[in-house]
């Protein structure tokens, strides 16, 4: 049985890789990734705090983030593509101002 | 049928014709027109006919047809500071005077009608032709028919414009449309006068209506010699002597025979320039008032008589003889005006209708028959090969001088005996003077007959290979003026050659009221009946020795009548050029008032009107450079000022603002480490 604080940390370093991919990574589709990386590593902290308390809402939080996520992949993909097609680069410091 | 109530649609009939060849003309058939236009004249014609005879049993003689207000009451102060309204009504007015006039204008209208559905077949613009006459009956007719001086006005200024188009009817000939420009010009200068005399009459009578001035000049209230009258008389002269061709305006008459014949014949003969002496008789009650203006009226009517027939004896194209007779004997016209004999003026205009438009419609048979060919000095002997012209224009030219029987011997002789029993100038020199003018009458017109019709044959081949006798269409009209011309006097047979003098009965309320008090106020004495023959045989025997002046210069001894042309070769290049008068206008008028006077107006154009409204520009411009600095500076100052504070104010709000999604994360990171240290180490 691997106690609780195991998965917690995980999450956290999970958590923290995520945060600082998005704010040291230059490139539009990592930074998307990171906030990938950041919502499934809540996603495991969710599971396993459920698994602690014996009760099913943090499962089913789970897939709501799961649907958001995947939403979220779609419409921000799509932006990521007229972005590129509009301005020939995806390095988020040159994409600093929402005017052409 | 009660045709006193229809008097309104006389005009209206011709008025009708003229929309139908305006609007559908072009696309009639020459034979369709010719049944219309005329027709419409002849349905006026019945209606007049009709409301002649049934005003004839009316006791007062007079009916007024009020169709509805056309300028409503207006009111205005008058000159004698009282009020009045301006009420001019679109009606119409028959009594004894317009009745005639309108059985003349319809009748003769009618005649000219048909013999030109037979003269311009073989012109273009048929249709036009007939519009064109259509609206000038139409005009015509509202301008005898009118009960008001304005409305009047409007028939005058119609037949004015109809005059204009009909001489320029051949307008791609320059000629033709220079004449007709100087028809209306020259006209134009009369119409100023008849305006302003309007205005003067509106301003002393508070009224334009015939029948209130007639009542008002007819109350006392005015006395003989009063000078607003004698203005207003004077004024509407001005628009005699444009209309009826008297000098100085004349001018305009003799090159109106550029138009075709028939009009020269209905307008610029029978009709249209009798207009000025219509308004002078319509008026008549006022030109009693104001003797001044009877005697300038009567001396310009006798020297335009003999000046004009002066120039009509040395002229060689045929319609410019009768052109220039024309003006002469509207000079016996305006002349019976002037000696108060309005009677005599009015029987001379409708006895000259007759004649003349048969002699025109015969010279322009003759033309026909001459292919064109006007100078009379290649005609001659033509009197068998176009019999029915030559007699019918035989009958015309007896007429004219005044032979005895014939109607022109009635009319001219009455105007001939009141212009000797003058009570107004000196009744001698008017009556010698138109004595001799009738000299010249008889002289001119019968130079023309044997230079046309008699001696022998001038006419060059190609044409005498042409020469015809006109269609029946052209000869009936000139058939029945004949008739009239001859017949059509007996209405005004003199009393002391038996007769009654219908016309003089007849005109009895128009002129009656002028009459008396002319009557009144001159002291005419008695005369014997034995002068009075004595002058009619005294015109007869003027008139034969004219004739027979005529048939030895031209006829017998051509010779003779060469070498004194020769000998007076001055005199005779002086008549011919019509001493000069058309140069000396042109000089004067055209070259120094147009040319000269464009150019000081060009000046006065640049300087002052341009000056003015360069003034006006530069002020604008001046204000607008004020308000422009007021709203760039304060206005948009304001709005700017604004602008700028927002601006300062946001600016610690905006570097915050930098677009970047990494430092927003960042911050967001940072300050969540704050919130959480804070806590953790509390």
């Amino acid at each position: 049985m691997v106690p609780l604080s195991y998965y917690l940390v995980l999450s956290a370093i999970l958590f923290s890789l995520g945060v600082a991919g998005f704010i040291f990574k230059r490139n539009l589709v990592t930074l998307f990734m990171s906030v990938e990386l950041m919502l499934n590593a809540v996603n495991l902290s969710f599971v396993a705090l459920s698994y602690y308390f014996r009760q099913l809402d943090g499962q089913i939080f789970v897939f709501f983030v799961m649907v958001v996520a995947a939403a979220e992949a779609a419409v921000g993909l799509a932006i990521i593509i007229s972005v590129f097609r509009n301005r020939q680069t995806l390095n988020v410091d040159e994409i600093s101002r929402l005017k052409l | 049928m009660n045709f006193l109530e229809l008097i309104w649609m006389i005009p209206l009939f011709p008025a009708a014709g003229a929309v139908a060849m305006l609007l559908f003309g072009k696309k009639m058939p020459n034979w369709l027109v010719s049944i219309i236009c005329p027709g419409m004249v002849f349905t006026s014609f019945l209606v007049s006919v009709g409301a002649v005879y049934q005003l004839s049993s009316l006791p007062e003689r007079q009916f007024e047809k009020i169709l509805y207000s056309w300028v409503p009451g207006a009111s205005f102060q008058m000159a004698n500071g009282q009020l009045s309204n301006l009420g001019a009504d679109w009606g119409f007015l028959l009594d004894p005077l317009s009745s005639i006039m309108i059985l003349v204008v319809t009748g003769v209208g009618f005649l000219i009608h048909v013999y030109a559905t037979g003269y311009m077949s073989h012109e273009g613009g048929f249709y036009r032709f007939f519009g064109y006459l259509n609206l000038f009956m139409f005009s015509m007719l509202t301008l005898v028919l009118a009960n008001n001086y304005l409305l009047l006005f409007v028939g005058w200024e119609g037949v004015g414009v109809c005059s204009y188009l009909l001489i320029g009817f051949y307008f791609h000939k320059k000629s033709a449309s220079d004449a007709g420009k100087k028809a209306f010009i020259a006209n134009r200068v009369g119409d100023a006068g008849v305006v302003l005399g309007m205005f003067t009459m509106l301003a002393t009578f508070g009224s334009i209506r015939y029948t209130n001035v007639i009542a008002q000049a007819g109350s006392g209230n005015f006395h003989i010699g009063d000078a607003a009258i004698t203005a207003i008389t004077l004024l509407l002269f001005i628009g005699v002597t444009g209309k009826s061709a008297q000098v100085p305006l004349y001018v305009w008459l003799p090159d109106a025979m550029e138009g075709p014949t028939p009009v020269s014949a209905l307008i610029h003969a029978a009709t249209m320039v009798t207009a000025g002496v219509y308004l002078m008789v319509r008026s008549n009650i006022l030109y009693v008032l104001s003797p001044d203006t009877m005697a300038v009226v009567a001396g310009v009517g006798a020297f335009t008589a003999i000046f004009a027939a002066t120039i009509g004896i040395a002229q060689y194209d045929i319609k410019r003889v009768l052109a220039y007779s024309t003006v002469s004997q509207l000079g016996y016209m305006v002349l019976a005006c002037g000696v108060g004999a309005f009677g005599a003026g009015v029987f001379h205009l409708m006895t000259h209708a007759f004649f003349k438009a048969l002699l025109f419609l015969g010279a322009g048979s003759v033309i026909h028959a001459m292919s064109g060919e006007q100078d009379m000095r290649k005609m001659g002997g033509l009197a068998k090969k176009i019999p029915y012209t030559h007699a019918t224009f035989l009958v015309a030219a007896l007429a004219i001088i005044g032979t005895p029987l014939f109607s022109g011997f009635f009319s001219k002789d009455e105007i001939l005996w009141r212009a000797f029993i003058s009570p107004v100038g000196s009744g001698i020199l008017l009556y010698g003077v138109a004595l001799i003018t009738a000299g010249l009458t008889a002289f001119y017109i019968w130079r023309l007959m044997f230079m046309t019709f008699y001696g022998e044959s001038r006419v060059d081949h190609h044409a005498a290979h042409h020469l015809h006798e006109s269609p029946p269409v052209m000869t009936i009209p000139l058939m029945v003026l004949a008739v009239l011309s001859l017949a059509g006097g007996w209405i005004g047979w003199p009393t002391v050659l038996g007769g009654s003098n219908h016309l003089e009965h007849w005109l009895e309320p128009v002129l009656g009221p002028g009459a008396k008090i002319l009557e009144e106020h001159a002291a005419h004495g008695e005369h014997a009946h034995s002068t009075e023959y004595m002058l009619m045989a005294l015109s007869v025997i003027v008139a034969f020795s004219g004739l027979s002046l005529a048939y030895y210069f031209f006829i017998k001894n051509r010779a003779a009548g060469d070498s004194i042309a020769q000998k007076f070769s001055g005199v005779q290049k002086l008549l011919e050029n019509k001493y000069y008068v058309d140069e000396v206008y042109n000089a004067v008028f055209v070259r120094g008032m147009v040319m000269n006077g464009g150019e000081a107006l060009s000046k006065f154009d640049a300087r002052v009107i341009d000056g003015g409204v360069n003034g006006v520009a530069w002020f604008t411009r001046l204000t607008s450079t004020a308000s422009m600095w007021w709203d760039k500076w304060i206005v948009d100052g304001a709005v700017r000022l604004t602008a700028l504070v927002v601006n300062l104010t946001s600016y610690p709000a905006r570097i915050l603002q930098t677009g970047r999604v990494q430092l927003y994360a960042f911050s967001i990171l940072t300050g969540l480490l704050i919130f959480f240290s804070y806590y953790l180490f509390k």
